[in-house]
């Protein structure tokens, strides 16, 4: 099989010199004709746009203005004296920080539960996975309603339930937005966090729960044992894309809080959009979306060179 | 339960009482699981119940204290209130033929690249496939901002010249919703995956008995893609009816206006039409809401899929 496979390319021998990639290339045209739909708009919407932005970085902007002066590195200085910026950047760890974790245990919870051959289990992962789904135009009208001071159905049942004394409320209150908006964000992403740890627990061999058995390991210790480290490529997916989700977080802010009150809500994501599409100043924004490319990219990287060691195939 | 296991304890020796006591701790445990799942599904869903309920609920009801989730005076004016306001028929015209336009070019690219980087050799394709992954570790935002002005500068549209200057270009226009989602790195990936799993031997007896690559790809690797193509087809779908963010920049006429769009600025305008939006609402998610429910082992599996290396 593997020879027949190759049978077009010489068997085992790859292409050396340039003079042989070239000939390689073109006997092999049509495989660059296929890609080439993919490949033009890849060039111009990902990597012109990406060295674009670069470019817009170091000038004043100003869609309204024909001169878009060079300013060098400015719009980055400025980004560092932007107290408004730094803020945007710590909603964002916030909304992240607490956010992805939560999100993710409650799937990881979810999961295991359904994961225990209970009836019903397609039925329990639609209901779960509803949200997922629904447009976040639609959940965050929803949430809007559910978090109203006066008549909102989380003061209602609170109340009855003497968690809280008085009627709260939710996305007026500088200390309660974040936290609404992070509830919500959980609501919204568990489904899919539960779906990806589904499949990963059922990728699990039967075996190796059976061979704990016979070693004496009791429930809990099979879980700590056997499922956690064989869920971390998992885990480590869902983190990583879960991050990158929630650093896209801009609809229910723009619906629900416009970044209030006071700031408290207002993440980069939606501050670049102000910057950049309010108040026309893009090259500043362009600046800010490098520097949170910069952050997201360290921060993968630190978590790829610590995990790598851990992660058991 | 209790007196079973009571009986058995004076009949019996112990350890057949400790298997008992087994017995109903699992037992215990099962009632504990399904308990935990109930209310978590009672939470997951009550947002979603209460919009539907509400839809269908005068304004002032809606704002009974203690709410009202079985609506006490039935009605379906909400949703007569909403279509006349707004323009919601064009809405769906708009969303409903974008989000295909984008399903069918998606498809066809996105199998299309992941055939050849599945199931072809040739120089510099894994140096291309993990470049083409590298790129999805940029943060959407970088984006923004130049791909709205390449659109706005796109020669010869919008009044502009060939310099791509004097005009809006792919701005307020479906064009400039379709093409920039017209393929996807995800989709090539998803695809390619799927595809690595067709046997080699099927492939290489088509090229012996002649057939070009694009014949292959069409008449052996696609057939037999069928539950890559229903999760991507599914998937490309949901997300682009459910887009808000990108027509919101690129999108300013009335006429041009998605569902999501239509709804959120319908919204911001009139903060207190709230049975209104909530009929929109109702409305806005029925499509997704139908497909999703009728596709979801694919959509499912598809995702699981997409989290296994």
């Amino acid at each position: 099989m593997a020879i027949l496979a190759r049978t077009q390319q010489k068997p085992g021998k790859e292409p050396i010199t340039f003079g042989d990639t070239f000939k390689q290339m073109r006997k092999q045209w049509s495989a660059y004709l296929s890609l080439s739909p993919w490949f033009i708009l890849f060039s111009i919407f990902t990597l012109f746009s990406v060295s674009f932005s670069f470019y817009i970085s170091f000038r004043e902007w100003n869609i309204l203005e024909p001169a878009k002066p060079f300013v060098g590195l400015e719009n980055y200085i400025h980004l560092f004296k932007d107290e408004k910026f730094f803020q945007s950047l710590w909603n964002t760890i916030l909304f992240t920080g607490f956010g992805v974790p939560l999100g993710m245990a409650s799937g990881l919870l979810i999961a295991l539960l359904l994961n225990t051959k209970v009836r019903g289990q397609g039925l329990f992962r639609t209901f779960y996975y509803i949200p997922v789904i629904t447009p976040l135009v639609v959940s965050s009208v929803i949430w809007k309603w559910i978090y109203q001071g006066d008549y909102g159905l989380l003061n209602y049942y609170l109340l009855r339930l003497g968690i809280i004394k008085e009627k709260l409320l939710w996305l007026a209150d500088p200390d309660l937005a974040m936290p609404a908006l992070i509830i919500m964000g959980v609501w919204m992403g568990t489904g899919g966090i539960m779906v990806m740890y589904l499949a990963g627990l059922q990728s699990i061999p039967e075996e190796l729960y059976d061979a704990a058995k016979v070693d004496g390991a009791n429930g809990f210790q099979r879980m700590l044992f056997v499922t956690v480290p064989l869920l971390s490529p998992t885990t480590f997916y869902v983190l990583i894309t879960s991050i990158i989700g929630s650093f896209q977080a801009f609809a229910h802010i723009y619906i629900m809080t416009n970044g209030g009150p006071l700031g408290r809500t207002t993440v980069v994501g939606y501050y670049i959009y102000q910057k950049g599409f309010r108040h026309f100043e893009m090259g500043y924004a362009s600046a800010m979306a490098y520097i949170l490319f910069a952050l997201i990219l360290i921060f993968t990287i630190i978590q790829m060179k610590y995990i790598k060691g851990d992660i058991q195939y | 339960m209790a007196v079973t296991t009571q009986e058995k304890e004076i009949t019996s020796v112990r350890p057949v009482s400790r298997v008992d006591l087994g017995e109903i701790l699992s037992r215990l445990g099962k009632f504990l699981v399904y308990l935990t799942l109930v209310i978590g599904v009672i939470l997951f869903t009550a947002p979603w119940v209460w919009m539907v309920s509400a839809s269908f609920q005068p304004l002032g009801d809606m704002f009974n204290w203690p709410p009202t989730w079985w609506p006490e005076n039935f009605t379906i004016d909400n949703y007569h209130d909403f279509l006349e306001a707004a323009g919601l028929g064009r809405w769906f015209l708009n969303s409903a033929f974008i989000a295909i336009s984008v399903v069918v070019l998606q498809l066809f690219f996105n199998s299309l690249a992941a055939y050849t980087f599945a199931k072809r050799r040739f120089p510099g394709r894994d140096a291309i496939f993990v470049f083409m992954l590298g790129t999805l570790m940029i943060p959407g935002v970088v984006f923004l901002i130049p791909n709205y002005l390449i659109l706005q500068h796109i020669p010869f549209f919008g009044g502009n010249n060939l310099l791509g200057q004097g005009g809006h270009g792919w701005l307020d226009s479906y064009w400039g919703l379709i093409l920039p989602a017209s393929v996807s790195v995800w989709g090539i990936f998803f695809f390619r995956q799927y595809m690595k799993s067709i046997p080699d031997d099927l492939i290489d007896a088509a090229r012996m008995d002649g057939a070009s690559e694009f014949r292959i790809y069409w008449q052996v690797a696609l057939p037999l893609s069928g539950p890559a193509i229903a999760f991507n087809a599914i998937s490309t779908f949901t997300w682009n009816w459910n887009d808000f963010f990108w027509p919101l920049l690129v999108i300013s006429s009335e006429k041009l206006k998605t569902v999501q769009l239509g709804l959120a600025l319908y919204f911001v305008k009139n903060r207190t039409a709230w049975d209104d939006v909530m009929a929109g609402s109702v409305l806005a998610t029925l499509p997704v809401l139908l497909i999703f429910l009728i596709f979801q082992r694919y959509f499912i599996r598809g995702i699981a899929l997409t989290g296994m290396k």
